[in-house]
């Protein structure tokens, strides 16, 4: 693993005083470092805690909330919620895997998106709704869909 | 005059930010001024100014965007305000009919600013508690007759009560703050936009049961709380309200936010204290109790978000206030989150004891697009479909459950003729069997299978013996379970069944859905006579699967159709049917 990853590493277990209780914490802090949480990552963690690679990966495994794969630079989080599902999310998902072209859980192959189905987003008054990045964006169409991942393809210059 | 802008994440989503510019922009070199408040409720109407005049008047505009933003602006400015974007009587009833106790600060306080909320009486509960002391506090939650809010409607007052007769050196308030109920919104809607009542009530309940650390146990999937929680907590710390010796009594007191990492069954309270450990969400048999031991094996208190926000109310009201609102065995409000095929979906607090009718109709205006409203499925992945004619169930924890549906945190998805409940309970059954935490068989197993099952009938290849198969496997989860995840992961689907048997038996013997919706079961279809050949839907279509001559009929392929809908939602002839257990064409 590159150095400056274990520099990264270090300074987020130092905020730690107990490693084993605050695990959640530390692989919280780590996706955000690097995107996902990675296999070197775990070892990494493991050398310098001593918490057993397999209680981490059970752990990063158990919570929806982490991934053990990259993500785009974009991630797309399609709302599969109650109320978004009543008002069509299934068809919002499928529109995002169409024009993207990949699984959910996948990237595309110029690394700017990802996409995932994700539980409530909180947001069901705006159903159906998804979220890329920090931003929400709600009562979706596919046409509306569509119309945002394209402005986003020609921020990005693609 | 003043500027209240509805700035929680579903503000924010509809957009609150280019609303926001259009009034700074407009408001420049005046004495005007934006003031961002959280979500007031009417999230139907997203993005909402409040403006209170200098006569204390309120006027509520919505669906607001940039362009009528500076429109109200500039009238505001020439001192005769728009009547344009104004929200309408009908609108403003969704408001009438409630009564606000865990929502009063929503869209009325700055959840920014601490001074706003102290302003707005904030804290005065606390002093009051800390002069009562731990007893009386205890005894005025057990006159409000409080029960707990995040489902299972366990009293509260027990609850401390339990953790205070625990005799150690160190104890824990825990908020579950952990929203996990797919539907259910009003925990992040009072976090965004009144944290400090939350906070509030989490250190009257570290006085009476002799805590001094509260940890908040947040959802990751709510940035905005978590940022205005800890706004909160610094600037409570700088007012000297957090630390040690609060006020000059003795009382000391200090936060911690932890963030949680995304498992439902985190909501039940030994699984999260097992993630507060730092470990898998897995829950344990009670006793002990977290009240005896919790959090690093301590007696812990746990309620959540929704509870704690009630508490300095009835502190600073009186329990018997609080008990004269609501039934015989549910005191107080209770907040709803109103989505799905609803007219006006937002948050609604009313007294207990109003019916499922009085929410839908009286506040919300019924159902979107004048449709017929078929069910209300109520507590979630936990709880049930009621259906149209039990609407007039009376609202408490009692009656709820006697439906088979549960209060749960007070999600209310409204269902019409085109929400098929077959797929209902599958949705709610894939979500619980994703969810299981895997630790024990009925659970994991069972709803696993459970889903095989409800999967087969919406693809159309149910068999006649699957509905009996399914209410086996649901009684056997239901009382085999360790937790109550597992305990109620069935009553999505034993509900279906009991209410809407129909609608299984029309998937399995006839291979039709009669709602529409599953798409293994349905064509799509032009009527040769109402299309008019322009071709629009072809041009829409995905993925090529219409044809035909511009101005004469076009066609389906169903082989290659994927039931998008996209034809339906672009034809300006209504010419697009969807057929279902018809002779296919």
């Amino acid at each position: 693993m590159a150095d400056n990853l274990k520099i990264g590493i270090d300074a987020i277990l130092e905020k730690y005083i107990n490693p084993e209780e605050s695990l959640i914490a530390i692989l919280q802090d780590v996706q955000g470092l690097l995107g996902y949480i990675s296999e070197d990552a775990v070892k990494y963690i493991t050398e310098k805690t001593g918490i057993a690679s397999s209680r981490i990966m059970g752990v990063a495994s158990f919570y929806a909330g982490f991934r053990l794969k990259p993500v785009g630079k974009y991630r797309i989080m399609v709302c599969m919620g109650t109320a978004c599902h009543v008002n069509g999310s299934e068809r919002i998902g499928d529109t995002v895997k169409r024009v993207l072209g990949i699984e959910a859980g996948d990237v595309t192959d110029d690394g700017l998106f990802s996409w995932e189905e994700v539980a409530c987003l909180g947001c069901c008054s705006i159903s159906p709704a998804m979220m890329i990045n920090d931003t929400a964006y709600g009562t979706l169409t596919q046409e509306k869909v569509v119309s945002i991942i394209n402005s986003i393809k020609e921020e990005e210059g693609k | 005059m003043r500027f209240l802008l509805g700035y929680g994440s579903c503000g924010i989503a509809s957009g609150a930010d280019s609303v926001l510019s259009g009034l700074n922009e407009a408001f420049l070199g005046t004495d005007f001024s934006v003031e961002k408040v959280g979500c007031n409720g009417l999230c139907f109407a997203e993005p909402i100014v409040e403006v209170i005049t200098d006569k204390g008047e309120s006027i509520l505009y919505g669906r607001l965007n940039r362009e009528s933003a500076v429109k109200l602006a500039e009238s505001a400015k020439s001192g005769v305000l728009t009547d344009d974007n104004r929200l309408s009587e009908e609108e403003l009833a969704f408001l009438k009919g409630q009564k606000r106790i865990v929502l009063s600060g929503c869209g009325k306080v700055n959840p920014e600013s601490i001074d706003s909320y102290i302003e707005n009486g904030g804290y005065n509960a606390l002093k009051k508690a800390l002069s009562i002391g731990a007893d009386k506090i205890i005894e005025e939650i057990k006159i409000s007759g409080l029960r707990g809010r995040g489902g299972a409607g366990f009293p509260t007052h027990i609850k401390w009560q339990s953790a205070r007769n625990s005799q150690s050196d160190e104890k824990y308030i825990v908020c579950n703050a952990d929203e996990g109920d797919p539907g259910a919104f009003m925990d992040r809607a009072v976090l965004e936009g009144d944290p400090h009542r939350v906070l509030e009530g989490m250190m009257i309940a570290g006085i009476a049961v002799g805590a001094e650390t509260g940890i908040i146990y947040v959802r990751a999937e709510y940035p905005l709380a978590v940022k205005r929680l800890k706004i909160a907590i610094n600037e409570m710390r700088e007012k000297g309200i957090l630390g040690e010796n609060i006020f000059g009594s003795g009382f000391n007191f200090d936060f911690h936010i932890m963030m949680g990492a995304g498992a439902f069954v985190c909501g039940e309270e030994t699984a999260l204290l097992a993630s507060l450990g730092g470990n898998r969400g897995m829950p344990v048999t009670k006793p002990p109790f977290p009240a005896q031991k919790g959090f690093r094996k301590k007696p812990t208190n746990i309620n959540n978000v929704e509870t704690f926000a009630n508490v300095s109310w009835i502190i600073e009201n009186g329990g018997s206030a609080f008990a004269s609102m609501g039934t015989e065995g549910s005191k107080g409000t209770k907040v709803f989150a109103l989505a799905g095929r609803v007219k006006r979906g937002g948050l609604v607090e009313v007294p207990m004891g109003l019916t499922i009718n009085d929410i839908v109709f009286g506040i919300c205006g019924g159902i979107k697009d004048d449709g017929d409203i078929k069910a209300v499925q109520m507590g979630g992945p936990s709880g049930g479909c009621i259906p149209k004619n039990m609407l007039d169930t009376v609202i408490d924890y009692e009656n709820i459950a006697k439906t088979g549906a549960i209060m749960g945190s007070g999600g209310m998805i409204v269902m019409d003729e085109k929400t098929c409940m077959v797929d209902m309970a599958k949705f709610f059954m894939d979500f619980t069997s994703k969810e299981s935490c895997g630790k024990c068989v009925p659970c994991r197993i069972g709803t696993t299978r459970m889903l095989e099952i409800l999967q087969r009938i919406v693809n159309g290849e149910g068999e006649e013996s699957d509905i009996d198969t399914l209410v086996e496997l649901g009684e056997s989860i239901k009382t085999g379970a360790l937790c109550g995840l597992g305990n109620s992961a069935p009553n999505p689907v034993l509900t279906t069944i009991k209410y809407f048997k129909d609608e299984y038996e029309a998937h399995i013997k006839e291979k039709r859905c009669p709602a529409k919706k599953c798409s293994e079961l349905i064509t799509y279809n032009i009527i040769e006579d109402l299309c008019r050949g322009c071709s629009l839907c072809s041009k829409k279509c995905p993925v090529d699967a219409i044809s035909g001559k511009v101005k004469s009929p076009f066609k389906i392929d169903s082989e290659k159709c994927v039931r998008c809908g996209q034809c339906i939602e672009n034809c300006r002839f209504n010419a697009i049917e969807i057929i279902s257990g018809e002779v296919k064409l």
